[in-house]
């Protein structure tokens, strides 16, 4: 009797005491800022899968760097190094480059706003088989997930730019997509005062009534860009060595994806799932698009012709429709691709060099089945950012999907 | 194998009567053992002694000697019989386990996300463990851990791959037998320090040993015959092939570049002491492959590959040429270009070799370039397209074209090299314990935990408080974690975590100062 009166005694006290800890904490500030009335306030801390660093910076930290990689090439097997990731932006930068990325402001009507294409509830693509710009204007092409983008070297779907500031002037100032030029976003930037204050906030190394500079929109948006990481999937876990983290139909569309029958993983290669190369492999247009030349066109190169950059397959279970005009609506439709036959898509009129790696592998339905099943424990959004309650131009928030 | 030993009861007889029954037992126990060591064998192999697996290496001038690659496995053995399956092994194995296979028909895809994991065929009276993919699997053997050992399998009927590396450093392949396994029979891939030795592979429709994306790897006294490409060096460095038998494929042996791969280069690579003997088989590669564009009868195919040297081969009855060494656009293989890989074939250096018979039946372009020279036959050596820095050892023992610009070789042997493998084996990188937390807490717990911020778990702070000097309790929290607040949602288990990383993220935790 006497036992059970002194367990229940600790066992409520130990309840007490825990249910108080939040009480402590009650005025904590959140882990991103929001905007009140009287108060901005960027945040000071890092988003996950970072470290602040004595000066200010966020540096990424994650298990893959338990590992090396050939070359430091970031590509190979389960336990491979990450290749070299963009960081080292201040957790203010990340913040204020989530409000910018959120806020339709940027584009020239104010209607569109990178996350109206790159939506984070929806794998930071937009669902779409081609996106749509400001005006209903069409985009050529289908949104990129930007999960992971801080790992690529290689940027839109022909490759053309090889760093995120010449990416992100391509989409900013595309006359169908948000359509602005670079004299309009600074006017536009420099009138609101809440981005002014914020800028000053971000940039404390220049003066704070200075104005608001490209570089610092770019770099503010790039950095928040680079803050989105994806690499604690299942798939993950079991290549960090829990083997019980993928059943026994996720292994066997493991097997099937590196097998060099299907060769899936030859150019989406671990542990980003991609090799960062161009490659031709001859997918079909939707109805109504006509041949897109792809990477021919900013290399210049007719070896290229049809040729598009091999896309990350993390979190790929959120990004249909699939290539890059969207033409696949579902992860089997698009496995099955591979094993129709080289070249069976090709318009009669195109002479392309497909890679090598498009063959006949003759997958049955079951190994289909199987490398859809394996393609879905690539999925993790734990560090899926905030979406910003209010903008700071006072905009209301709009995504295509929202 | 521990041999138990029971402890006798204690006789209650006299000491001179306990003396005797004493010798008595030491005697029958002693011609028991001695039966047992030095009679007559039943089927029952012998244990791999200590330091190696098929054979002492350390008595032979072997690559796995000179790269102290003869590390002992530490582990557990584990046998498998006709009827079993090396999978279900594989799931039981730790690293340092030799996983010892029987004669018998295992058709499984045995797949090696673990490290240092040594797999050894026992053949019995000339039965061999056999991997028979039946063409319907796709590989036989594919690893992605480090230290992986295989030796003396037979692997047929596969339509993939025999045995598949993605990315395991220091392994050695030794010993095996590999039948149409379908576009490569040995194909590591992103490996470091590796050994390929001792096989025998045919019918395979690509290159029978494949290595792709490597460094320093030695391969040696293989036969290759009835395939595709015999040895295949692509966009690998450090690549020593040497005492090998290559016949009857469409190309012997090549060292080349492909583009548009991510590592771009193949350079110091050494073709020796192998006999490259009519290498004129069909080419039957898949359309669209890089080596359907081998034209059948060639010996050696040198292409955009740098620092290579080719010494003491026999070459001899390639119907098209002994040697070709070309840049891409002229080496017959269809891929788009890659700004980022160099397309010519830079210092070359043709040491002694002995090359007759070559160049009988000319196929192709090469055909048409010879008849421009009023010859039906091909070279012994042809040099097509860009490069640098080329040289040849006595050029006129040969038939050559395109050696113009040729140089006298400086170096006249490569004796000083035995091995390209590395002096030891590669290291995992050192990473301490406080490094493991830190790269686990951020990595991982910093998705829902923050120092002295609420987000969706608790703040790190307060898991301080509470466990205090207790790392341990941590852990079997994480392990089995236990909702103990309304206003915060449950966590989820943590528990694919290694137990070496759950101690180093527990104790950075509580060290943890902002």
């Amino acid at each position: 009797m006497k036992k059970i009166i002194i367990t229940v005694f600790i066992s409520s006290s130990v309840v007490i005491f825990y249910s108080l800890i939040p009480i402590f904490n009650s005025s904590a500030p959140n882990e991103y800022s929001e905007i009140e009335e009287n108060s901005i306030e960027l945040c000071k801390t890092c988003p996950p899968g970072f470290k602040l660093n004595g000066s200010n910076e966020c540096i990424s930290r994650n298990l893959y760097l338990q590992y090396e990689s050939l070359e430091n090439k970031g590509v190979g097997g389960l336990k491979t190094a990450l290749p070299m990731v963009r960081d080292g932006f201040s957790p203010q930068q990340i913040d204020l480059g989530r409000y910018l990325f959120f806020d339709p402001v940027l584009s020239a009507d104010h209607t569109v706003s990178c996350a109206s294409c790159h939506n984070p509830e929806m794998g930071f693509s937009d669902g779409l088989p081609t996106s749509i710009g400001i005006k209903n204007k069409s985009v050529a092409r289908s949104s990129p997930s930007l999960w992971n983008v801080a790992y690529l070297n290689k940027l839109f779907w022909d490759g053309r730019a090889s760093s995120l500031e010449e990416q992100i002037e391509g989409p900013l100032y595309a006359e169908n997509e948000m359509g602005t030029t670079r004299e309009k976003l600074l006017l536009t930037l420099n009138e609101i005062e809440n981005y002014r204050e914020l800028f000053a906030q971000a940039f404390p190394e220049r003066a704070a009534s200075d104005s608001i500079k490209l570089h610092e929109i770019y770099k503010s948006i790039i950095a928040f860009e680079s803050s989105l990481i994806s690499i604690n999937s299942r798939y993950d876990q079991y290549a960090h060595g829990y083997h019980k983290a993928l059943n026994q139909e996720e292994i066997e569309g493991l097997n099937v994806f590196r097998s060099f029958v299907a060769r899936c993983s030859e150019c989406h290669t671990p542990p980003l799932f991609t090799n960062q190369q161009i490659a031709v492999i001859g997918t079909p247009e939707p109805g109504g698009l006509v041949f897109d030349a792809g990477a021919e066109i900013p290399f210049n190169d007719r070896s290229r012709r049809g040729g598009f950059k091999v896309p990350s397959l993390r979190n790929i279970e959120k990004t249909a429709p699939y290539m890059h005009s969207g033409k696949f609506k579902t992860l089997r439709e698009t496995v099955e691709f591979y094993t129709k036959g080289r070249g069976h898509a090709v318009p009669n009129d195109e002479e392309l060099i497909l890679h090598w790696h498009i063959w006949e592998p003759n997958l049955s339905d079951y190994e289909l089945d199987r490398l859809v099943d394996f393609l879905k424990t690539l999925t993790d959004e734990s560090f899926k950012p905030k979406i910003p309650k209010v903008l700071p131009s006072g905009l209301k928030l709009k995504t295509n999907a929202t | 194998m521990q041999l138990k030993t029971y402890k006798m009861a204690k006789s209650k007889t006299k000491p001179v009567l306990k003396k005797i029954v004493t010798i008595l037992i030491t005697l029958i126990v002693g011609v028991y053992l001695g039966y047992k060591i030095f009679g007559p064998k039943v089927k029952e192999a012998p244990l791999p002694n200590s330091n190696s697996l098929y054979r002492s290496i350390a008595k032979t001038n072997d690559s796995a000697a000179a790269s102290n690659m003869s590390t002992a496995f530490t582990g557990e053995v584990i046998t498998v019989k006709n009827g079993e399956s090396i999978v279900d092994a594989v799931k039981m194995a730790n690293p340092g386990d030799l996983i010892r296979v029987y004669p018998g028909i295992y058709s499984e895809t045995v797949y090696i996300d673990k490290d240092n994991i040594s797999f050894q065929g026992i053949i019995q009276e000339g039965e061999w463990p056999t991997l028979d993919g039946k063409k319907e699997l796709n590989d036989a053997f594919l690893y992605s851990g480090n230290g992986i050992q295989i030796e003396n399998f037979k692997i047929v009927n596969y339509k993939g791959n025999g045995i598949m590396g993605q990315a395991g450093n220091n392994f050695v392949i030794r010993n095996n037998w590999v039948i149409d396994t379908g576009v490569y029979g040995i194909f590591p891939q992103y490996g470091t320090n590796g050994l390929i030795e001792h096989n025998i592979l045919t019918g395979i429709e690509d290159a029978a040993i494949y290595v792709g994306m490597c460094d320093n790897i030695d391969v040696k006294h293989n036969k290759v015959y009835g395939n595709v490409a015999g040895i295949e060096i692509e966009n690998s460095r450090h690549a020593l092939v040497e005492n090998n038998y290559a016949y009857n494929n469409t190309g012997g042996i090549l060292a080349f570049i492909t583009p548009g791969l991510p590592i771009k280069t193949t350079y110091d690579v050494i073709i020796r002491n192998n006999f490259i003997i009519e290498n004129n088989h069909k080419n039957f590669g898949a359309p669209g492959s890089i080596v359907a564009g081998i034209p059948p009868g060639t010996g050696i195919l040198i292409m955009a590959a740098d620092d290579v040297i080719v010494e003491n081969n026999i070459i001899s009855g390639n119907n098209n040429a002994g040697i070709i060494i070309t840049d891409f656009e002229n080496g017959g293989a269809k891929a788009s270009n890659d700004p980022e890989s160099e397309p010519n074939p830079d210092r070359i250096t043709i040491l002694d070799n002995f090359m007759i018979d070559n160049g009988n039946k000319p196929v192709g372009e090469l055909k048409a370039l010879m008849l421009t020279q009023l010859s039906s036959k091909g070279p012994d050596i042809l040099a097509i397209g860009g490069g640098v820095g080329s040289t040849i050892r006595d050029k006129n023992r040969y038939r050559t074209f395109g050696l113009g610009n040729y140089g006298e070789s400086i170096k006249d042997n490569t004796r000083d090299v035995l091995t390209l493998m590395l002096d030891k084996p590669v290291e995992p990188k050192d990473i301490s314990e406080m490094e493991l937390g830190e790269l686990t807490y951020y990595g991982i717990c910093a998705g829902c935990h923050a120092y002295d911020i609420r987000l969706i778990g608790i703040p790190t702070n307060v898991i301080q408080m509470i466990y205090k000097d207790n790392p341990q309790g941590i852990i079997d929290y994480i392990n089995n974690p236990k909702n103990l607040r309304d206003d915060y949602p449950e966590m989820p288990t943590q528990n694919y975590l290694s137990d070496e990383a759950k101690m180093a993220v527990s104790k950075y935790i509580l060290a943890l100062e902002k």
